[in-house]
């Protein structure tokens, strides 16, 4: 009994102490994976903020927007016209979708909407793999995935800067939307269809900015998993990832979205290194999920959600 | 300020229909609204008064018939487009942003009068922020005016449905609109309650100059407060004229106390 108290409770401690260089690598580690799933959770906060959608397709998106810069760098296009191709792609499908799904189920139930976003995703990865192939795909955009070591510490050059990027990305759309009467045209939208359009706000030009911007998103976090890891149709499955992110931040904060994602990132690999020996490993495919689970018991609104009061 | 309606009056609706498949809600109406003049429209349960503002500020485009303001046709346009011309309203199931403070629910009422590109906006970050508290000290007047100062940091949704009303007009106002539609602005009140809101309704008339319709069904109010009354009774204009003679108007008395339609 004391052993196994001291397994749990004492001994990861004594390990962390032990080789602090390690513990900051773990921690680094967790840092990057958790801005990786505050980009994709991000592009489901955006939309479900503007229209009260919860965007299923949003990790087909990323696969989308991946699969669209790898199939253009193959065709040897330079990088920086890949991008801007891919962007205006990601565009277009704002527009596309604006127009031929979410405008005729204006004023529809939320599970409709929600129902469309299903068939979007089915749509999406058809779509992608009828005009990419469904071949796993290495995506090169020339930083190397070296590493170099500062006092002791290794880091990963492809990680640093894709964390870096993240890191801006975030911050600027945190200011775009919090600090601006976008921000404030956002929220409302997302709260009364009816009276946001009372006060001038255009319904289209709204979804058509914020399915642009979860675009641009998708392609940031498509171009940093892709290149980790490679593009293939797992790419897709991170967006359940996102999930216990949204639960943890709240559905509808954008610093919620990055802060949930940076604790389960954090959390989870450094459950994985210092406890996951003990249970035999794999921690980090449940903790996001039993951390989520914990929260909806305990505080369902996440960190930084509303906490809507229903009159009756 | 009781007035005949004038020349050229703020908004004009001609021969306006609107129907719901087989169903004529409002049934070639004409009115008048003259600038600063307080219009209340009445009549009895599914007379077609909301059906009539609804067309009024874009919500349902009419059938047949046009309406302008200004003296420039507007028939067709979308909600936004005209709120972009400067009519503002409050609906009758109260619309308000309900996780949003007070605050910022009377701020989302000045994001017309907010200037640059929607989508570079964040760029600017110095002239955004003075832009945003310009409008900011205009917001607080319009608290201090509708007397809300205690509540500005309470979220919307939590705050008694006297409140919400007071707020939804405050949003109204802070577009700083020529014409406001108020859709049954004091349903649901008490006699105090009422009592204020049409201090604020006449008050707002008188220091903004703002013109004003509404639809209501306390008749003490309607009487007290407005210079002239239009009256509907299945989607059809059946009166039109001062208080205090639609008041003995043998049509109103009928469509009030019921009698046989033939």
């Amino acid at each position: 009994m004391t052993d196994l108290l001291y397994l749990v409770a004492v001994a990861p401690f004594t390990d962390m102490a032990g080789s602090p260089a390690f513990l900051v690598e773990v921690l680094l580690g967790g840092v990057f994976a958790g801005l990786m799933y505050s980009l994709v959770a991000l592009g489901f906060v955006l939309i479900f903020k503007a229209s009260g959608v919860f965007n299923f397709a949003q990790g087909v998106m990323v696969l989308f927007a991946a699969l669209t810069l790898v199939g253009l760098l193959e065709r040897g296009v330079p990088v920086v016209v890949a991008l801007a191709l891919t962007t205006a792609v990601m565009v277009a499908l704002a527009f596309a979708i604006e127009r031929l799904v979410l405008r005729p189920l204006v004023n529809q139930e939320h599970i409709i909407l929600f129902m469309a976003t299903i068939g979007l995703n089915f749509f999406l990865e058809g779509f992608g793999e009828m005009v990419w192939g469904a071949n796993v795909k290495r995506l090169d955009i020339g930083i190397p995935d070296r590493s170099f070591i500062v006092r002791g510490v290794q880091i990963n050059q492809l990680e640093l800067t894709a964390a870096l990027t993240a890191a801006v990305l975030v911050t600027v759309l945190a200011l775009f939307f919090q600090k601006t009467r976008i921000g404030r045209a956002l929220r409302a939208v997302a709260d009364d269809h009816e009276a946001a359009l009372s006060i001038g706000i255009p319904l289209k030009t709204i979804w058509v900015v914020v399915w642009s911007v979860a675009g641009v998103v998708a392609i940031v976090a498509g171009v940093m998993w892709g290149a980790k890891s490679g593009v293939q149709f797992s790419l897709s499955l991170i967006a359940l990832k996102a999930l216990p992110v949204l639960i943890l931040g709240g559905f509808e904060s954008v610093p919620g979205a990055i802060v949930g994602g940076l604790i389960i990132g954090v959390g989870e690999k450094v459950g994985e290194v210092y406890w996951g020996p003990l249970v035999g490993g794999a921690i980090e495919n449940w903790f996001a999920y039993v951390l989520a689970l914990a929260f909806l018991l305990a505080r369902p609104q996440g960190l930084f959600g509303e906490k809507i009061i229903e009159r009756v | 300020m009781s007035q005949p309606a004038p020349a050229r009056p703020l908004l004009e609706v001609d021969g306006v229909s609107v129907r719901f498949g087989a169903l004529v809600a409002v049934n070639r109406v004409s009115l008048a609204i003259a600038p600063g003049e307080i219009l209340a429209i009445i009549g009895p349960n599914g007379a077609g008064k909301t059906t009539l503002l609804n067309a009024i500020s874009g919500f349902y485009h009419p059938y047949e018939g046009r309406i302008a303001f200004d003296s420039t046709d507007r028939t067709m346009l979308s909600p936004p487009d005209v709120a972009a011309l400067g009519i503002a309203r409050t609906f009758q199931n109260v619309a308000l942003f309900k996780g949003m403070t007070v605050l910022d629910n009377i701020m989302t009422g000045r994001l017309l009068k907010m200037r640059g590109n929607f989508l570079l906006e964040a760029l600017y970050w110095g002239p955004a922020r003075r832009q945003e508290l310009e409008h900011r000290a205009f917001v607080e007047r319009i608290i201090d005016f509708l007397e809300i100062q205690a509540i500005r940091k309470t979220p919307a949704g939590r705050l008694p449905y006297g409140l919400q009303k007071r707020v939804e007009l405050a949003r109204a106002l802070a577009a700083e609109p020529k014409l406001l539609l108020l859709d049954e602005p004091m349903a649901g009140m008490n006699v105090e309650e009422k009592e204020d809101m049409c201090r604020f309704v006449l008050d707002t008339n008188q220091e903004f100059g703002t013109t004003i319709a509404l639809i209501e069904h306390d008749m003490g109010v309607v009487m007290d407060i407005s210079d002239r009354v239009v009256v509907l009774d299945y989607g059809r204009k059946i009166a039109d004229g001062a208080p205090e003679h639609i008041r003995k108007d043998q049509a109103v008395l009928d469509a009030y106390l019921g009698v046989a339609h033939d």
